[in-house]
């Protein structure tokens, strides 16, 4: 497969604008109840997403994390299917089985997002052996929150990776804060410094700015096709809004809205969409709105699961167990 | 063919699946010098990217192993100690044994976790001696407890051509054991199906790993007063409730002896399934470790806190007078 190319950037802006939209029309659809418990949005990340999925090939794995939604669509994740997830239907990426939590798209390569932060680190080094194992030049990559960067396991897949030379990049979404504790007060050192002490090349860079993303991811990447081993990145960024939908009810309170007020100044979809023309900009926001009408449509046509399916899946062989009450037939 | 041991029983199973499968590899610690034996030779007949040594890093080569497998490979993850487990129980049961129904069916997470260390070996202390098989039918995953030679290949085998994550327990009491065996005699055994060792009429001893060559030795003894049936599960999950049956529907009278804490080990559960759902004219005992048992560093206290063939030969004694 051929390296994908510098992107244009009205691609990226229409990347932002689709993961921007998309997630505030799923909090509708939290509001509305037609997703049932709620999300995490990534609403203000969407810049790395957009310019990491812009520096992967198709056939590349991510693993991603419970503030996953932008980086599945990045990948290529058809908007209506994952609406469909996040709905719990049989049309959904995962059937309806992953949810919001937890998605996978095999068809684009995202093979999952685990609860367990940082957990994902090493699955992806994992992936990204047994790929060059096989003489492939594919690379994975996961991405996690700085929630992650003291999980032992995540640590643990630094060396792994570094020691096995494994073509995986470690992206880390820095958004300030693990749910609603600042980084400042959980991490020790710095994040790149974790990396660095495993001999992995590091770097921070601009978390709002698609290009910066899609420019450092690119190295990273070039990397590792080249066998030259992994590669961390840290990207500065922010979440606009909660941790999780429910904090629209909880309304906790750990951030200033002077912070706030900052960070929204930096809005990637503002940043990027600066750098098109206003036409072009509003025919790529018209083009979106039609697509995820479209796809909001399919999510809620989709069939919904019935509950003689609860045990479909649960062995890939197809196993089946014993209910939950004795049988007295 | 000269007499084959549990353990290169193991050896051989692992050996032979990867000749078969090029998506099979090992990894763990200390298996290229074979620590616990399961994988000598393995490294000069395929080398390091198949015989992948790691450091001590469990949860993190746990996982590893689950994206290998994402990837398309078969791994056998080693693990030298029963605790580690522990470590690693959800990176097994809330990681792999997860992945197939959160994709909805479109990965599977074929790993095999071998722990040729399950139990008690004297004086090697509280955190070496564990018995913890009966965590994983709880939490759904697939595991076996191979009690013979030709079990532990056939067994081991079978786990690592299966599609779900499997863990293979095998105990330390049975490691030793060697049987007469011709090539023909080593193949997979299906999970899921037990085994009747010992046909008998009066009672039903559903035995575990290591303890089924107790069981029998007890049934031998009490050969002239009771008719005693010896069975293995084999597979504790899934476990083979419908030979289970077959058997109780003949002898009506159930004993078990488990090497499992007794709160919540897989001899509660055998009762439980009988008592609901099975023919019994007798109340059923089992005979397990003490409830959160700690086997520690004195020989003696430990062998006290393990299932006994006298306590076996009693139970079975009671049962049978229970019963009229």
């Amino acid at each position: 497969m051929t390296e994908p190319a510098q992107p244009l950037p009205e691609d990226l802006y229409r990347t932002i604008r689709l993961i921007r939209r998309f997630e505030e029309r799923a909090i509708d659809l939290v509001r509305s109840g037609d997703i049932a418990s709620g999300i995490h949005p990534c609403i203000g990340q969407e810049a790395v997403a957009a310019g990491l999925g812009a520096a992967l090939r198709r056939d590349d794995i991510v693993m991603a994390n419970h503030r996953g939604h932008g980086h599945l669509l990045a990948k290529g994740s058809d908007p209506g299917r994952l609406f469909a997830e996040l709905a719990g239907r049989l049309t959904g990426v995962a059937r309806g089985r992953g949810g919001s939590f937890h998605p996978s798209d095999f068809s684009v390569g995202v093979f999952g997002s685990t609860g367990t932060v940082g957990h994902g680190a090493p699955m992806a080094a994992g992936v990204a052996w047994a790929l060059a194992r096989a003489g492939s030049d594919r690379v994975a990559v996961s991405i996690f929150g700085d929630g992650a960067v003291s999980q032992g396991a995540l640590l643990e897949s630094l060396n792994l990776a570094a020691l096995w030379k494994v073509p995986v990049l470690f992206v880390c979404e820095n958004n300030g804060y693990a749910t609603t504790l600042p980084v400042e007060t959980a991490v020790a050192g710095t994040i790149t410094g974790r990396a660095a002490a495993f001999g992995i090349p590091a770097g921070t860079f601009d978390g709002m700015d698609p290009e910066t993303v899609f420019t450092a991811a690119a190295e990273g990447v070039a990397r590792a096709r080249a066998g030259e081993g992994p590669t961390f990145l840290e990207f500065s960024t922010y979440r606009f809004d909660g941790h999780h939908t429910f904090e629209h009810v909880t309304r906790l309170r750990y951030r200033d809205e002077d912070e706030v007020a900052k960070w929204r100044s930096r809005d990637p979809l503002g940043i990027q969409g600066g750098r098109i023309l206003a036409g072009q900009r509003q025919r790529i926001d018209e083009e979106i709105e039609a697509l995820l009408d479209a796809a909001v449509q399919f999510a809620l046509d989709s069939p919904r699961l019935r509950p003689a399916e609860a045990s479909d899946y649960l062995y890939a062989t197809g196993l089946q167990v014993r209910g939950g009450v004795a049988d007295y037939a | 063919m000269p007499k084959l041991s549990y353990l290169r029983a193991l050896n051989r199973a692992l050996g032979d699946e990867m000749e078969r499968d090029p998506a099979v590899f090992v990894l763990g610690e200390d298996i290229r010098l074979a620590l616990t034996n399961t994988t000598t030779g393995l490294l000069d007949r395929f080398g390091p990217q198949r015989v992948v040594e790691t450091p001590l890093s469990e949860q993190g080569f746990t996982n590893f192993a689950t994206g290998a497998a994402l990837a398309g490979l078969r791994p056998v993850v080693e693990y030298q100690i029963p605790f580690l487990l522990l470590l690693v129980f959800e990176q097994i049961a809330n990681q792999a044994n997860k992945f197939s129904l959160m994709s909805g069916g479109h990965t599977a997470v074929p790993v095999t976790y071998l722990l040729p260390a399950a139990g008690w070996r004297s004086a090697w202390g509280a955190q070496h001696s564990d018995e913890p098989y009966s965590m994983f039918p709880h939490a759904g995953v697939k595991t076996v407890v191979p009690a013979t030679p030709a079990d532990a290949y056939g067994l081991f085998t079978s786990a690592i051509r299966d599609d779900d994550p499997v863990v293979v327990f095998a105990p330390i009491a049975a490691l030793g054991l060697r049987e007469d065996l011709v090539a023909a005699d080593l193949g997979p055994v299906p999970l899921g199906v037990g085994r009747v060792h010992r046909p008998g009429r009066d009672v039903t001893v559903v035995a575990v790993g290591h303890l089924v060559h107790d069981a029998l030795a007890v049934a031998d003894e009490l050969a002239d007063q009771v008719s005693v049936e010896v069975f293995d599960p084999r597979t504790l999950y899934p476990f083979d409730w419908d030979a289970l049956a077959a058997s109780l529907d003949k002898t009506g009278r159930l004993v078990v002896i488990d090497d499992s804490n007794r709160s919540c080990g897989i001899g509660a559960e055998v009762l439980a399934t009988a008592a609901e759902e099975m023919r019994l004219i007798a109340p059923p005992k089992r005979i397990t470790r003490p409830d959160g048992a700690i086997l520690g560093f004195s020989p003696e206290l430990d062998l006290a806190l393990q299932p006994s063939r006298q306590q076996l030969a009693t139970a079975i004694q009671h049962v049978v007078k229970d019963g009229g």
